[in-house]
């Protein structure tokens, strides 16, 4: 419309404002969205991860997320018992607590890499090498052999403890690099899996994170292939039938031998969500007010316009227009700026996420979808067009009923 | 016709009435046979756009908009948008000695004078019956005036319109065959209301 046009400083201020706005909406929602779908999807298929008697959240923090500390560990005859109950179909045990240049390590066995799911009970791939054949074999999660830039046979040191820089180093059993994973999206990049004899190896004449003796074991000795692990973290446990998980959860609360957690790692996923998950609807709402905020500013700029315009609209009244004529010019003309910036901006954040995405799955291990399309993201950009034009009512409406009268005397 | 009255004698106002954009309170309006106060607003918009054109002291064009787009504005509002509508403007334009090429200019980089003669040719492209003009002449000088009253009386050998003129100059009378002098009809009215 020319007459925008002839306005052009004022009319892209506010599209600007509203593009800005609707960016941050989309952007924000479109965030939200994907990351709830990552973070609930980071692990599936499991029917109970048990762990030390700990909470349920913290338990899921520290062997799915693997933030934090376990509290105790769980003895390898409990264990073996609890995988060797008729309802259990697979288990795989975690044992964490040692890292390598700031990524933890997972000592897991072959299991680990058959049942492990996530997202929509998608496996693990390799995209180099395989799973350990040796005791000191190592497997890279993908953002780990990135940006470590190692590639398969290299060897690695790992340190004890799960600092970024840990000044006591199992420096007597480097581990080889047998495989790297493709990405997941999920912590399991961002981790270096090894066996749990190779766990056991390296902890050989330590007790309470000090090394004691020299365990006098070299890469090559034979004893290495008899090691028994004596602990671990955690168990993710796949049951035959799904009907068995409360009794079996049940039973391992009460486990007479030891105080054990099993949890439900979707309703835990679930719980640990809604925390996170107040601060997202934070800030959403910030998102909307700051929406709000810039279509009020449409209209105060449609309606200060009316002043410079008192003549243009007079002139369409005395032409014959009727004054619904102008009621309509200026909702079309919010709309019209609506559209825009909604465009604008849906290209602008799906260009922004076209350039952020290789590098949030880099840093951030987020993996984001460029297309903003969920339900809601429709939804914000339904709301804003009817709030523009429900807002733009109130100056359509003034023009409206003032160029009722005195169309000749303003003119 | 001619209506003479000094500023604030309510020559606006009558012509507001005749327009229909003012509503009287009481009373009787016919134009062309029909009454106009008992029109909805709606049918007085329509009315308007089909048989009445005016023109005002200034600003007669949206601003922003090329000559041709203001008639083709005027033109839309009617009742049977004209298909010979390019025949007639640039009829219209040239019986009012304005060059065809002014139709692509925007109507703000016109003079007031090429201004008001578009404005006279944007009120008659509907083919009104009646010609409603608000002290066009009040914004331009002496020569231009001139001019101009020549070429509006000139029109009524294009389009056969009445045209009801309204100004304080004394000095345009002489155009016209009829004049109401406002000021007395006002003082007639006062007479009738003291009277009852």
């Amino acid at each position: 419309m020319s007459s925008l046009w002839s306005r052009r400083g004022s009319v892209l201020l506010t599209a600007a404002s509203l593009t800005i706005s609707m960016v941050i909406v989309i952007g924000v929602e479109h965030i939200r969205a994907q990351a709830e779908s990552s973070f609930v999807r980071t692990i599936s298929n499991v029917d109970l991860l048990v762990g030390a008697r700990t909470s349920q959240i913290n338990l899921l923090l520290y062997s799915v997320f693997r933030i934090g500390n376990a509290t105790n560990n769980i003895r390898w005859e409990s264990y073996e018992d609890i995988a060797a109950r008729s309802e259990v179909s697979w288990s795989i045990p975690f044992s964490l607590g040692d890292s390598h240049q700031g990524y933890r390590v997972l000592g897991t066995n072959l299991q680990y890499f058959e049942h492990f799911r996530y997202s929509d009970s998608q496996g693990l791939r390799f995209s180099e090498g395989g799973a350990f054949s040796a005791v000191l074999h190592a497997v890279l999660g993908s953002e780990v052999a990135n940006s470590l830039g190692y590639e398969l046979g290299e060897e690695i040191v790992l340190s004890h403890g799960i600092g970024n820089t840990s000044f006591v180093n199992h420096e007597n059993l480097p581990f080889t690099v047998s495989g790297i994973l493709a990405p997941t999206g999920t912590p399991v990049d961002r981790t270096i899996h090894v066996s749990l004899q190779g766990i056991e190896a390296i902890h050989l004449g330590w007790q309470n994170g000090a090394q004691v003796a020299a365990s006098g074991l070299g890469p090559e000795d034979p004893r290495l292939a008899d090691l028994q692990p004596t602990q671990i973290t955690a168990v993710l446990l796949g049951l035959e039938t799904p009907m068995a998980v409360f009794g079996l959860q049940r039973a391992i609360n009460n486990y007479p031998r030891e105080p054990l957690t099993a949890i439900l790692p979707a309703v835990a996923l679930g719980e640990l969500w809604q925390i996170v998950g107040t601060l997202e609807g934070l800030l959403s709402i910030i998102s909307i007010l700051v929406l709000t905020a810039s279509l009020l500013g449409l209209s105060t700029m449609l309606l200060s316009s009316l002043r410079e315009r008192s003549r243009e609209l007079a002139l369409y009244r005395a032409i014959g227009a009727r004054p619904l004529f102008i009621l309509l010019i200026i909702e079309l003309e919010a709309l019209s700026l609506t559209l825009i910036s909604v465009c604008v901006s849906y290209l602008t954040v799906t260009a922004g996420l076209a350039l952020a995405q290789s590098w949030l799955s880099e840093n951030f291990a987020l993996v984001i979808g460029v297309w903003p399309s969920t339900t809601n993201i429709w939804l914000y950009i339904g709301g804003a067009i009817a709030a523009s034009a429900a807002l733009s009512l109130i100056p359509a409406s003034i023009a409206y009923s003032r160029s009722l009268g005195h169309v000749l005397r303003s003119a | 016709m001619f209506l003479r009255g000094a500023s604030g004698s309510g020559k606006s106002t009558l012509l507001g009435l005749l327009a229909g954009t003012l509503t009287a309170q009481s009373g009787s309006l016919k134009i062309l046979g029909t009454e106009l106060i008992s029109l909805r607003p709606r049918e007085r918009d329509s009315f308007r756009a089909n048989h009445i054109g005016i023109v005002f002291q200034q600003f007669n064009l949206i601003p922003f908009l090329t000559v041709a787009g203001n008639l083709r504005l005027a033109g839309s509002f009617s009742k049977e948008p004209r298909r010979d509508f390019r025949e007639k403007s640039e009829y219209l334009l040239q019986s009012l000695s304005l060059d065809l090429g002014l139709l692509q200019r925007r109507a703000d980089t016109l003079s007031v004078g090429q201004q008001q003669r578009v404005a006279i040719a944007r009120a008659l492209i509907n083919d009104p019956e009646l010609l409603l003009a608000d002290e066009p002449t009040s914004a331009l000088d002496a020569d231009t005036r001139d001019s101009f009253m020549c070429l509006l009386m000139s029109i009524r050998h294009v389009s056969d319109c009445t045209i009801i003129f309204a100004s304080h100059d004394r000095s345009l009378m002489k155009y016209f065959d009829t004049e109401i002098e406002l000021s007395e009809f006002n003082r007639a009215k006062k007479g009738l209301a003291s009277r009852v």
